[in-house]
């Protein structure tokens, strides 16, 4: 079923459009305080937008128009899975799995075969008769999955559902979770770009209460036009105006940034768009080089911070990645004033 | 999760121990004063009289009585007070507990308007057959009405503390209102409304100014042990003392079970 949201919440200073197609995953991204979790709540009941609509196939959950409608949460069919587990602490996880058929109405023993069927599809079966406090935090998680699961809902709402675990128990909740999201019309809230490549089909970019960015996720990912989509996906962005140079086109940002690089089609000039590339193609020097045709910029460092085997130099706009052996040759550190340096074939120039 | 983990001692400064004494000694002296007094060879005699004995037994219905009246209507208080927002709520938070700060006789005099025979309801609950003041009925009523705060205080600072977590996701897994409240809200505020349970009714045996006031004190029927052991210091100090010490027995022995099945899971 189509999930259709427009949500105006005045106090959080969010408006948002949102629609997930039957069957579809989408990530919500967003630095903290995006207004991710609002917009799960609102989709969830537990928080009434100031105006707007939440549709979900041919059902209204909510509408501020006439007299308004406003369905409660436990009659919405959305089921919401929090950042923790939240098991009822006083229910074995059987009665925790089992909490939402019964709550439906569905008799004590059909619960407890749902409980059972849950449980064995996220392979935790054997832990059916302990209590939430002796679980670990990915043992909880699983648990939390099956309860959410069992009441069959029509939409899926995840919050954060990795972050609270540790580094160990992540990968295999995230193999669960693509698994059981499949075919099924899911929202889920992440800042971890991992989520969204395995778990979503598309990406929403939430940035101050409102969506900058929004389309199937390799599109996002790969071409972003949102700082943050382009953080997340681990590449720089510079936004600016086109200007054609030559076979390449130049993107030239305020405060004198600017960078060279390729457009797939041909960019009006003056027309805005956005230069993407990654920090591994970024060349770093004490001086500058002679002679190529190069985008060089003269910035500061002002971080140094390892990344995968190398380590990410940043700077006001621009990071770049090189090996621990070429910064001990470069001997720089925050601070000091660098030249960087990025070939045009390496950036992607699109309209922004 | 690392539940048996100790926390380390900290290092309190070496001053505080002797107010803390002081203050122990203010509260346990002078029941140790009153144990050097007790006649014990007259003891068993003194409690067993037949006055001491009423007394004592309506004491203790009077008070389980007014525990579960305070249970049935101080736990939807709290839920109210704590899980609800409207306009005048802290004013009438502030109205509710007054009986905690205010003098008990005060609040037998207002009960005594109220439902006594020329009081607001006296007419009524006259026409109805219903007469209230200086019955055992009464002594419920003056302890409900002083003991009911600190149910309400101690359950809805439980119900503030656990949060509304628990029950937000109980209503998207699809439970309503009323399985949230039966299944979720109640049983994890549990040992919060035990507790209060506990101290309503360590107030209501305690109860001696609203019940005097607004029950008077006839053997049998209003005559709580309270007013029992302060009719006796008149009479029969001996007696008082006695009474006093079952008194203070009952009261341990109701907060000690209880903190114990607590403690135990």
């Amino acid at each position: 079923m189509t999930l259709d949201a427009v949500l105006r919440v005045e106090r959080r200073d969010l408006d948002v459009r949102l629609r997930v197609e039957p069957g579809r995953t989408l990530a919500l991204l967003g630095a903290n305080g995006a207004g991710k979790s609002t917009v799960l709540a609102c989709i969830a009941g537990l928080l009434q937008p100031d105006a707007g609509k939440v549709h979900l196939g041919d059902r209204v959950l909510f509408s501020a128009h006439g007299s308004g409608t406003w369905v409660p949460p436990h009659a919405r069919g959305v089921a919401l899975l929090a950042q923790e587990a939240r098991l009822f602490p006083h229910l074995s996880v059987e009665d925790n799995v089992a909490f939402g058929p019964r709550s439906a109405g569905v008799p004590r023993r059909t619960a407890r075969e749902r409980a059972a069927h849950w449980l064995a599809e996220v392979e935790a079966s054997e832990l059916a008769p302990r209590r939430p406090a002796a679980l670990s935090g990915g043992q909880a998680q699983r648990v939390a999955i099956a309860r959410a699961l069992a009441t069959e809902p029509e939409v899926l709402l995840l919050d954060e559902p990795l972050s609270a675990l540790d580094v160990e128990a992540a990968p295999a909740i995230r193999q669960l979770l693509r698994r059981v999201l499949r075919d099924r019309t899911t929202v889920v809230v992440t800042h971890d770009v991992l989520d969204a490549v395995l778990l979503a089909d598309d990406v929403a970019v939430l940035q101050s209460g409102r969506v900058v960015e929004q389309g199937p996720t390799a599109r996002v990912l790969s071409r972003p036009t949102s700082a943050f989509a382009a953080r997340i996906a681990g590449l720089n962005l510079v936004r600016g105006t086109a200007a054609a140079s030559g076979t390449s086109t130049a993107v030239s940002a305020l405060g004198g940034l600017r960078v060279e690089g390729l457009a797939d089609d041909a960019i009006p000039d003056g027309d805005a768009a956005v230069a993407v590339f990654s920090p591994t193609a970024v060349g770093v020097y004490r001086e500058a080089p002679h002679g190529s045709p190069r985008t060089t910029v003269r910035a500061r460092v002002t971080d140094l911070e390892p990344h995968g085997h190398q380590v990410r130099v940043h700077t006001a706009h621009v990071a770049a990645d090189v090996t621990p052996a070429a910064l001990a040759e470069l001997g720089i550190g925050v601070g000091d004033e660098v030249v960087l340096t990025v070939k045009a074939s390496e950036v992607a120039v699109y309209p922004g | 999760m690392s539940r048996s983990a100790r926390t380390p001692r900290l290092g309190l400064p070496g001053w505080v121990f002797l107010p803390a004494v002081l203050g122990a000694l203010f509260v346990v002296l002078p029941l140790l004063a009153m144990l050097t007094r007790v006649d014990w060879a007259q003891f068993p005699a003194l409690v067993t009289s037949e006055s001491s004995r009423a007394a004592l037994l309506l004491s203790l219905r009077t008070s389980a009585a007014s525990t579960v009246l305070c249970v049935l209507f101080g736990a939807p208080m709290a839920v109210v007070l704590a899980r609800t927002r409207f306009r005048g709520q802290s004013v009438l938070r502030s109205l509710v507990l007054l009986p905690l700060v205010l003098p008990p006789v005060v609040g037998g005099i207002a009960l005594l308007y109220t439902f006594g025979r020329r009081g607001l309801l006296g007419h009524t609950l006259d026409v109805l057959g219903l007469q209230v003041a200086f019955s055992t009925t009464a002594v419920v009523m003056a302890q409900t009405f002083v003991a009911l705060p600190f149910l309400v205080v101690s359950l809805e600072g439980a119900l503030r503390t656990g949060g509304q977590r628990y029950e937000e996701v109980a209503a998207t897994l699809g439970a309503r209102p009323t399985t949230v409240f039966l299944r979720v809200t109640l049983p994890l505020v549990l040992p919060g409304l035990a507790s209060g349970a506990v101290l309503a009714f360590a107030r209501a045996l305690g109860e001696f100014g609203a019940t005097i006031t607004f029950a008077g004190s006839l053997q049998g029927v209003t005559r709580t042990l309270p007013l029992e052991i302060y009719l006796q210091r008149e009479t029969d100090p001996q007696a008082a003392v006695a009474l006093s010490l079952v008194l203070v027995v009952v009261a341990t022995t109701v907060i000690t079970v209880t903190r114990r099945s607590r403690v135990a899971p």
